[in-house]
């Protein structure tokens, strides 16, 4: 077996140890609850109608059989919906727009999609419910319908939208472009210059659980949500929006969350559920089933990718110009913003353009997977890069160190960047034994590196001192992968406490003061940035409490060990420990307790660095993926175990993204592989140990030098296997998936 | 539609319920006796998020009629930890940080128990295609993986004689 | 919906032929799937695992019986099963994960009718005949013979397959079965190959069958590919031989899973490496 390596740094006494985590027994015990997991009594179950047809005017939607089965109690349409302006809700990476999420969750005029809703039942039980969708009649006008991105570009494409596009109805939902110098001109003077077109499929997130929630409105027009998504303030945003409630109306409790990288960051079911509720008077419940979650819930989208890279026969990189065009699905979605934005920012060129274009087309709308959109551009730029290395015989970490940003480099907001970490990732690479083991034969070894900008938002964290000294902490991030244990160790760290003696919890919209979504490798750097915050005024409150007691002035309490130390002259007091001041706290001036919002802007880049090493079988194609390390920039790991899973799952999801996944359509435009069977996600067999390194550069303003570290690690792998895979089979592979059969008609091809 | 009455064991304990014919075990586990442990990720027996033991074999529920069970044994992750005390597995899985969201983990759990009852020494090779029923989209396996072998190594140290 | 678990052969039959949308259920592994999904919606289930004959495998007349409803993963338990016919027993046991071939079984791979079933090759090569129940009493069938089309099986109203049987193995025998996948594991067969031969003690191959999955709207037979290895000590010009015959022999489509270029190329690699397999343990019998 090999190792998880950690370059360290600062030492703490809880923070960077890897203690069990919090709400760990439940989870390995079946008790934690998560969406589906939740029942009220007389609950009602939902069940929706989905459009059969890629694309199609609804002309008439008749319920009343339906409505008439026994057990049934509620029918929904989208005129249930009352008629929302286009309105965004800030939702992280991805806004949502109200309008747009309103019809992803029941249809209006016309169907975008195969799978999109239509209508909604709510019944007695689930198999009423079923019955009921059969007995409900769609008549539907069929419209020609288009997929892929080239198709949907062409002038006589069917249009989707006829609002999108300023230039006059197409297909095309915004274009952005972005330069520096003479591009152009300065790729006709490079030595060398690598060129090709890069492609991607739409990928799902493929988190194992499928959406859930529970519905209850009371007949004043207070309601209850209690569901699954990464962050129940958004849920409550956009129910309230859609359904026309006062955001105070509606309580929004999180449940456990089955991942989400992402795709939990909108809502599908929740609407849907609330308006069920309010039309039968009781609690409804619904769960979308697999194959729904592949049909109508938004993948990440598919890229096409032009690329000319130039550079001086020193490996300095002189030019680069990239044309991205982002398969959006049907409405605008995760699109080419975040590529552009991320294509070229890990490098120093002086001579760019980049330009990319949302395409809309009849799938499912995209949403964020995982750093949205980076992985795409990425993938290119690291494979044109591989190109350049070889075309000059130069080592490829050696070429990026020659041209990587660092501090000082003006970064693509315009301001300068700060203390990042992209050289020293390169350099931790670049000395790690993977990068010089040898290679057998057909096997072919490839790196990439890659960078996400990171985000910060708004946080609220809570902390009680309970009357035993014990500590609740309250955020409004949903713990989608150890958020409770970063929480915790951070409170305990600055209480100065163990960690057994902080308790952390996930609080409903109702009892926490606002907290953006978990999202954007936020939450352990801002929401932990308000734990942290939160922790340190409440050591001041303990401070001030002792000095009461002692009858001192407050400046001369040290807290120390978890105990205030008394410090005035002449005095030898013995310590106070937490417990004894907590204990007399109704004497000192009431409860300690402290609510802490936070809304830092200096989120900073991290980048990443993975080598792979795969075996080619050239007479089948196959390719087993035999070795693989992920060396990450994480500014200051809090529970190293789950860093290094954060870098190994992004890893394993980008290199199913490389070999097997992608939706597929059939000649109807319908998803031809909804399911775990021939969506092809990494299986345990199909994979070596995911080796990990560390790089601890700690963020120069964080409380504990935290950088967010979730969404990068699945940057890199789309070039790093695809630069092995083109090693071992000695010719450039363009095109993901990589799959067996894709794999052996390239090498046929070359003969 | 008529329901059925159906008379198993589950976790050790007799339990009757009535279902429909066509009510998964994955169902009647969750909605008549409340045993959410056990987890829906496909409904087709691709994820092995509802893996339980039926009759000391390892299944996907979702794939067994409630019917099926009538009179037999079944065992889910609610029946793993014994008398309040973690099962090693339970605890190896905490200590390695084997898991991130916890969906698939109950899952993954009562199939890497079923495989160190046939085998205590499995090599990394077997224990992943023995796991390769069971999808973790978090995780990459990695940690799973180390945190059964750990398991293993510790549950035949345990059997050394003193 | 009904669900129904006879003890008998009678019974079953009786339960099956009473009404058209009856459908028997052995592992359920593909039938529950499909109900799930809405494709199926079966008026009776007929669950045959409660009737002795249609579990277990045991030898008969120097041959094997293997009850249709056998879970695959229980086949690996017959030792005598797994030294006579190695490359049955394998195929079975690529089907899904283990928790789907505690329940699967080949009777079900074989009615499920899919091209791509892994068992189905293996058992074609192996010469398989199935034991048929129904209204009539039993008849028995070469496994080839049950094959119609994708979802198609020859079987009558009433009718449902009870047992396998696999002929008398002599030494020098062996059988092999490999499949191409996209992932290591869970995956449906892109291409399948199952070879049986046997060959006398000097290495000469004297009887081979080759069969095919996934390659055309059935499980392929394919003489010509067997005849190919005939003769031969399963030099080169054999293999090559037998993997031309085995691509003249494809009808295969483009799906999600495979293209026809692809699914063509790799019936001749995979029916080579599963002959080389299945050669190499005749050997070991000798």
């Amino acid at each position: 077996m090999t190792k998880q390596d950690q370059i360290a740094t600062t030492e703490h006494r809880i923070v960077g140890t890897r203690p069990v985590r919090p709400d760990g027994a439940d989870k390995v015990t079946g008790k934690a609850v998560y969406g589906a997991d939740f029942y009220l009594p007389g609950m009602l179950r939902g069940a929706i109608l989905r459009s059969p047809h890629a694309h199609a005017r609804i002309v008439s939607i008749d319920t009343r059989k339906a409505e008439a089965l026994a057990g049934v109690k509620a029918v929904a349409t989208n005129a249930d919906f009352p008629r929302v302006e286009m309105d965004e809700i800030d939702a992280g990476e991805a806004g949502i727009n109200v309008d747009r999420a309103a019809q992803m969750c029941l249809a209006r005029d016309k169907v975008f999609y195969e799978g999109q809703p239509v209508v909604a039942v709510a019944a007695t039980s689930p198999e009423i419910a079923t019955a009921a969708l059969d007995l409900i009649e769609v008549r539907y006008e069929v419209l020609p319908h288009v997929i892929e991105i080239a198709d949907a570009m062409r002038s006589d494409a069917p249009v989707l939208h006829d609002d999108l596009d300023a230039k006059g109805p197409s297909n095309i939902a915004a274009r952005l472009d972005s330069s520096t110098g003479d591009a152009e001109a300065a790729l006709a003077t490079a030595d060398v210059v690598a060129t090709g077109r890069y492609t991607t499929q739409a990928v799902h997130q493929g988190y194992i659980e499928p959406q859930a929630c529970v519905a209850s409105v009371s007949g004043d027009g207070q309601a209850q949500l209690w569901c699954s998504s990464q962050g129940a303030f958004m849920v409550r945003s956009v129910v309230a929006a859609i359904t026309g409630m006062n955001l105070a109306d509606l309580r929004v409790t999180p449940l456990e969350i089955g991942g989400g990288f992402g795709g939990k960051t909108t809502v599908y079911l929740e609407p849907v559920a609330t308006i069920l509720s309010k039309k039968s008077g009781r609690p409804v419940k619904m769960v979308l089933s697999r194959d729904e979650v592949f049909r109508s819930t938004g993948p990440g989208p598919g890229a096409e990718i032009d690329i000319r890279l130039g550079a001086t026969k020193d490996g300095i990189l002189t030019a680069a110009i990239v044309d991205m065009r982002y398969q959006v699905g049907a409405f605008p979605g995760a699109g080419a913003g975040a590529g552009v934005m991320h294509a070229l920012g890990g490098y120093r060129i002086e001579h760019k353009r980049v330009t990319g274009c949302d395409v809309v087309s009849n799938m499912p709308s995209t949403h964020a997977y995982r750093a949205p959109s980076a992985p795409q551009a990425e993938f290119a730029v690291e494979c044109a890069i591989d190109d350049i290395a070889r075309q000059l015989g130069m080592d490829p970490i050696a070429l990026r160190e020659k041209n990587a940003v660092r501090a000082g480099d003006t970064s693509f907001s315009g301001t300068p960047h700060g203390q990042i970490a992209f050289m020293e990732t390169l350099a931790a690479a670049k000395g790690h034994d993977h990068y010089s083991a040898p290679l057998g034969p057909n096997q072919g070894r490839g790196i990439a590196a890659g960078w996400w900008v990171n985000h910060g938002g708004e946080s609220t964290a809570m902390i009680s001192i309970a009357e035993d000294g014990t500590a609740v902490v309250a955020t409004g991030n949903p713990d989608i992968g150890g958020s409770r244990a970063s929480m915790a160790m951070m409170a305990a760290e600055v209480l100065q406490i163990p960690m057994v003696k902080v308790r952390p919890i996930v609080a409903d919209t109702a009892s926490i003061g606002f907290s953006m979504l978990t999202g954007g490798s936020r939450t352990t750097f801002a929401t932990g940035k308000a734990v942290s915050e939160a922790a340190a005024e409440v050591v001041e409150i303990l401070k001030a409490r002792a000095a009461m007691i002692w009858g001192v002035d407050a400046s001369r309490v040290e807290w120390r060990d978890g105990e205030a130390h008394c410090l005035a002259d002449g005095r030898d007091e013995a310590p106070l420990g937490i417990k004894e001041i907590a204990s007399k706290a109704s004497k000192t001036g009431g409860p300690i307790s402290v609510e802490k919002s936070v809304y830092p802007h200096d989120a900073m880049p991290t980048y990443a660095v993975h080598i792979c090493d795969v075996e080619l079988d050239p007479e089948t194609g196959h390719v087993g993926v035999t070795r693989y390390t992920a060396i990450q920039d994480v500014g200051r790991a809090v529970h190293p175990s789950y860093v290094e899973g954060q870098a190994q799952g992004g890893a394993v999801q980008g290199i199913g993204w490389a070999l097997n996944e992608a939706y597929t359509f059939n000649k109807e435009g319908r998803v031809d592989n909804a399911g775990f069977l021939d969506y092809r996600m990494p299986v345990a067999s199909d994979l070596p140990m995911i080796d990990t390194l560390l790089v601890e550069i700690p963020h120069p303003t964080h409380p504990f030098g935290v950088k967010g570290v979730g969404e990068v690690p699945i940057v890199p792998p789309l070039a790093a296997v695809a630069n092995a895979v083109s090693a071992a089979a000695g010719m450039r592979m363009f095109d993901l998936p990589m799959t067996p059969a894709r794999i052996h008609a390239a090498l046929n091809a070359a003969g | 539609m008529s329901k059925q009455h159906i008379r198993a064991t589950v976790n050790g304990d007799a339990v009757d319920f009535l279902c429909e014919p066509t009510t998964s075990l994955l169902n009647a586990l969750r909605d008549e006796l409340r045993l959410t442990g056990s987890k829906e990720g496909c409904g087709s027996g691709d994820c092995g998020a509802c893996s339980v033991m039926l009759d000391d074999k390892l299944v996907c529920s979702c794939l067994v009629l409630a019917p099926e069970i009538d009179g037999r044994r079944v065992e889910t992750i609610e029946g793993l930890a014994q008398d309040g005390q973690l099962h090693p597995l339970q605890r190896k899985f905490l200590e390695h940080g084997a898991l991130q969201c916890g969906f698939c983990t109950p899952g993954v759990l009562v199939a890497a128990k079923a495989l160190l009852e046939r085998n205590v020494d499995p090599t990394e090779e077997e224990t992943r295609y023995w796991l390769a029923g069971n999808l973790c989209r978090c995780t990459g396996y990695d940690k799973i993986i180390r945190a059964v072998l750990d398991t293993a190594a510790e549950l035949r140290q345990e059997r050394l004689p003193a | 919906m009904s669900y129904h678990s006879p003890t008998s052969v009678d019974q079953a039959v009786e339960l099956l032929a009473s009404r058209d949308d009856a459908r028997p259920m052995s592992g359920g592994t593909d039938l529950l799937v499909q109900m799930r999904s809405g494709r199926l919606k079966p008026g009776a289930i007929v669950d045959i695992k409660g009737i002795d004959r249609a579990v277990g495998s045991r030898a008969q007349d120097g041959g094997f019986v293997i009850g249709a409803a056998t879970p695959c993963t229980e086949l690996l338990d017959d030792a005598a099963l797994c030294a006579a016919w190695p490359g049955v027993v394998e195929a079975a046991n690529l089907i899904g994960s283990v928790q789907v071939r505690n329940r699967a079984t080949i009777g079900g791979n074989l009615c499920n009718a899919s091209p791509a079933a892994d068992s189905v090759p293996a058992l074609i090569a192996a010469g398989a005949r199935a034991v048929v129940a129904g209204p009539q009493g039993e008849r028995i069938v070469a496994v080839e013979d049950l094959l119609a089309g994708p979802g198609w099986t020859t079987l009558g109203k009433g009718e449902f397959v009870l047992e396998f049987i696999l002929p008398v193995r002599e030494p020098g025998s062996a059988d092999a079965y490999l499949r191409s996948i996209p992932r290591t594991e869970m995956d449906i067969a892109v291409v399948g190959a199952g070879i049986n031969l046997s060959c006398d003690a000097s290495g000469t191959i004297t009887a081979a069958r080759v069969a095919l999955g996934a390659v055309a709207p059935t499980a392929l037979l394919v003489p010509d590919a067997g005849a190919a290895l005939i003769g031969s000590k399963l030099d080169e010009a054999a293999l090559t031989a037998m993997g031309e015959a085995a691509k003249a022999a494809c009808r295969p489509i483009d799906d999600k899973r495979g293209t026809i270029d692809y699914r063509i190329a790799m019936s001749a690699v995979y029916a080579r490496r599963a002959a080389v397999i299945a050669y190499n343990r005749s050997r070991e019998t000798l």
